[in-house]
């Protein structure tokens, strides 16, 4: 390969690696020591979301209407819009005394204004234990089903490359959202299935050209392959995380209070998703040994 | 890869034409078949209630074993098996036999042929109860699949009774769909206040009348307290009507006692039962219980023959509405509990479509900015990919008449983030060709696209199989979201595949010598 390319991301790979490594460390020990922040419909409860227009409403006021109801406990924050209160409180199940409508009168007579219950959501014990074991099904069956492909398309080692690189991907997403303590709800296992998707796409397109440059050039080392194939892929990899960053911008600014989860679950995963395509999911093959030879050998062996 | 055949052309075109055709009869007033399909809505955007009921079976599956006490004690003594100590307690039967009689005992038991104590389900290949054989006790309980059994006869059942008293309240477009074995999902769009139906299906209404006795011997009396008087009553076990019986009921005002109260017409069997119970009874009382609970328990005063009459119980109009409709609509065999409930209000879903346009409309313009700034001529070609890539996506969700969720204008947003990428693939792959030596345009378009065109499918299929899978464990609102994005990803292939190459086709035997994309 006589062409030199503009940049080296071999002597980056040992830094790049240890800061994944540092990060994928830290992520799993919030998540196990600080817990995740699960929405009600993973732990179960009630959520109310509610508009009042009287200006002379504060939050304190909002949160003293629901206390006294023997609510469990109560998270009471502004959502949105001025004068818009989302309310999520621990009771799961109610009975024919203490209902929703009661809590609700309850709530207009103590805040002695009309109120606007804009959404009101509650999920039991059984079906938000439900809800949390299909969540981790799917997105245990996607990666398998990534897996499986990419072992098919690809040799065992791009698998496990790219897996790794998906592991890293989700476990440092997860990770962030445990260390901000931003809400786990359906949504956004819905996001960390299409970041999962991303990711893959992203590390695809860069072993895609890994493969066809180890056949071309037999002869040459990994890395330099793999140094190679990243410089050639890298102004597609930047245009494609722009475009796709610019539409989940927009979504996060402009979608409302309901999206802002997901779409900052997305564009934090797309942020790392391109990165681990760089420097985790290539390093790996290089770590591997992958050749030419090592290849062809297997495939003589099968 | 650069040449069309005409035919080709125009097959792309119709395709493309027929798919996108469909998004306009959103829009259209017209009744006409083509334009009938239209996108639905989902319930965040619309504003209605989502509600998750479970059956409770247990009650049933007392009854059910309550039922074969009679036959298994009969087939205990035919076949000359001694037993004691019979009981049945919650939802097993217990008793003692011998060791010596235990394997009689199970050839009964699982006799396949003629069996009424226990039944063999041929779609389940399995029995409806199981035993346990443990310190000569014979342990009698439901199997896993004689209560799915249960289950679903429970919820066949229920769910029309479910539709009839939501039909009953006037609710417009509801659906009721089953769920697993046991559940039952209904969608009420529109609905900003699901309490009242909430409350209407929360109660099984199970209507018995039985006589008040005051002989305390007498066996299986059992004791109420009068909802309406507080009076403590005893009542035979004997029913002598059931909400069955009924044919329609009503709320009346009773002028008389200027209280409401429902009046009720009965069948033929149980005018002739009310009939010869009412004449052989009079100036006694008579008991009314709903769910287990004593509403009320008039005097009877006259036969009546008729098959009409009424019930009191310091109804409120509103309380007398709802036992008639009840009441009409049939006895629930077993109690439903709502065990999710979703609701948004209509504001809160115009505010989500309008929040999901502009950012669709932002994140589509600044895409198409960075494309035309980025490709120049080649990026416009993108962007008209993308544009038709859009029509197509709106078309074939229409097509499907798919749902739209909040989640789903998220999934339409990141498809046109996402598109470009196999647009991007192509160009910059054509680049690179261009750049070696000794190719000329034409050459260097053409290994382009054939190079480009693997990567494209491999990292597409990848996604795409991430979105099939959240399709099928997402619920609700996700799932609109698992639809756009899947849909997105075929018409994605579509549009970069034939629409985009056609034009580039164009363009580039047109400027066969000029440096393009460079």
């Amino acid at each position: 390969m006589r062409k030199i390319y503009k940049y080296n991301f071999i002597s980056k790979f040992k830094t790049a690696n240890i800061i994944s490594l540092f990060l994928v460390i830290t992520s799993v020990i919030l998540i196990f020591f600080k817990g995740l922040n699960f929405g009600i419909d993973f732990k179960g409860g009630t959520l109310i979301e509610l508009r009042v227009d009287s200006i002379n409403i504060k939050i304190s006021d909002v949160r003293s209407s629901f206390s006294d109801m023997d609510l469990g406990d109560l998270n009471v924050k502004e959502f949105g819009k001025k004068g818009d209160y989302l309310i999520k409180f621990e009771k799961k199940k109610f009975n024919t005394e203490n209902n929703i409508k009661t809590i609700k009168d309850n709530v207009k007579n103590k805040l002695k204004s009309d109120v606007n219950f804009r959404r009101v959501e509650n999920v039991g014990p059984k079906v938000s234990a439900e809800l949390l074991n299909s969540g981790l099904l799917a997105i245990s069956l996607a990666l398998a089903a990534m897996l499986f492909y990419i072992w098919i398309r690809f040799e065992w080692q791009f698998s496990l490359g790219s897996i790794l690189a998906i592991f890293h991907d989700v476990l440092i997403t997860i990770g962030i959202f445990s260390l901000l303590s931003l809400e786990i709800n359906l949504s956004i296992v819905a996001a960390v299935l299409t970041i999962v998707g991303y990711s893959m796409n992203d590390t695809v397109v860069i072993y895609d050209r890994i493969r066809e440059n180890l056949s071309k050039f037999s002869s040459l080392k990994i890395s330099d392959i793999a140094n190679t194939s990243i410089n050639e892929t890298l102004s597609r990899t930047i245009i494609t995380s722009v475009t796709t960053l610019l539409a989940l911008i927009s979504i996060f600014v402009l979608g409302g209070a309901i999206l802002r989860g997901f779409s900052l679950a997305m564009i934090i995963g797309v942020l790392i998703g391109t990165y681990s395509s760089i420097f985790v999911a290539a390093p790996i093959l290089k770590y591997l040994n992958v050749s030419y030879k090592s290849i062809a050998k297997e495939k003589e062996e099968n | 890869m650069l040449n069309f055949s005409k035919i080709k052309i125009l097959f792309i075109y119709l395709v493309f034409f027929l798919i996108s055709i469909f998004c306009f009869s959103n829009f259209s007033q017209l009744e006409e078949y083509f334009f009938k399909k239209k996108i639905n809505l989902g319930l965040d955007l619309q504003g209605g209630s989502y509600l998750l009921l479970e059956v409770d079976s247990t009650p049933l599956q007392k009854r059910h074993l309550q039922s074969k006490v009679i036959p298994l004690k009969k087939k205990l003594i035919e076949n000359k098996i001694n037993f004691e100590n019979f009981k049945i307690i919650e939802k097993k039967i217990s008793f003692k036999i011998s060791k010596d009689d235990i394997n009689k005992f199970e050839k009964i038991f699982k006799s396949k042929k003629n069996n009424d104590i226990n039944v063999f389900l041929n779609q389940y290949n399995s029995f409806e109860l199981d035993f346990e054989f443990l310190n000569n006790k014979v342990v009698i309980n439901h199997s896993k699949t004689g209560i799915i059994n249960l289950n679903t006869s429970v919820v066949d059942q229920s769910i029309e009774i479910v539709r009839k008293r939501i039909d009953e309240t006037g609710t417009k477009e509801s659906s009721i769909l089953k769920r697993g074995s046991n559940r039952i999902l209904v969608e009420l769009p529109g609905i900003k206040d699901p309490e009242r139906i909430k409350e209407l299906l929360g109660k099984t209404a199970q209507l018995t009348f039985k006589m008040v006795t005051t002989d305390p011997s007498e066996f299986g009396n059992e004791t109420f307290v009068l909802k309406d008087t507080q009076e403590k009553i005893m009542v035979s076990k004997r029913i002598i009507l059931t909400g069955d019986n009924l044919i329609d009921a009503k709320p009346r005002f009773d002028n008389i006692n200027q209280e409401p109260i429902v009046a009720f017409t009965l069948n033929r069997l149980g005018s002739q039962r009310f009939g010869q119970a009412t004449s052989k009874n009079i100036g006694k009382r008579i008991a009314i219980i709903l769910d287990n609970e004593a509403i009320s328990a008039p005097v009877i005063k006259d036969s009546i023959t008729g098959g009409q009459g009424t019930i009191s119980g310091n109804f409120t109009f509103q309380t007398a509405t709802d036992l008639a409709l009840l009441l009409r609509s049939g006895a629930l065999p077993a109690p439903l509990s709502v065990v999710e409930e979703r609701t948004v209000g209509p504001d809160l879903g115009q505010d989500s479509i309008e929040a999901g346009v502009i950012s669709l409309f932002v994140g589509f313009i600044l895409v198409i900015l960075f494309m035309a700034f980025k490709y120049r001529l080649f990026g416009i070609i993108a962007n008209v990919a993308l544009i038709s890539n859009l029509l197509m996506l709106l078309g074939f969700l229409t097509l499907i008449e798919a749902t739209l969720t909040l989640p789903g204008i998220a999934g339409i947003i990141l498809t046109v983030g996402m598109a470009v990428d196999a647009n991007v693939l192509i160009f910059e792959r054509i680049k690179e060709e261009i750049h070696k030596e000794n190719s000329n345009n034409i050459q260097a378009f053409d290994t382009g696209f054939k190079r480009s065109i693997v990567t494209i499918l491999d990292a597409n299929i990848t996604t795409l199989i991430a979105s099939i899978i959240l399709f099928i464990f997402g619920s609700g609102p996700v799932k609109g979201f698992a639809v756009t994005l899947s849909v997105g990803l075929i018409t994605t292939l579509f549009s970069a595949y034939f629409i985009s190459r056609h034009l580039i086709s164009i363009v580039v035997f047109k400027n066969r010598e000029k440096k393009l994309l460079v």
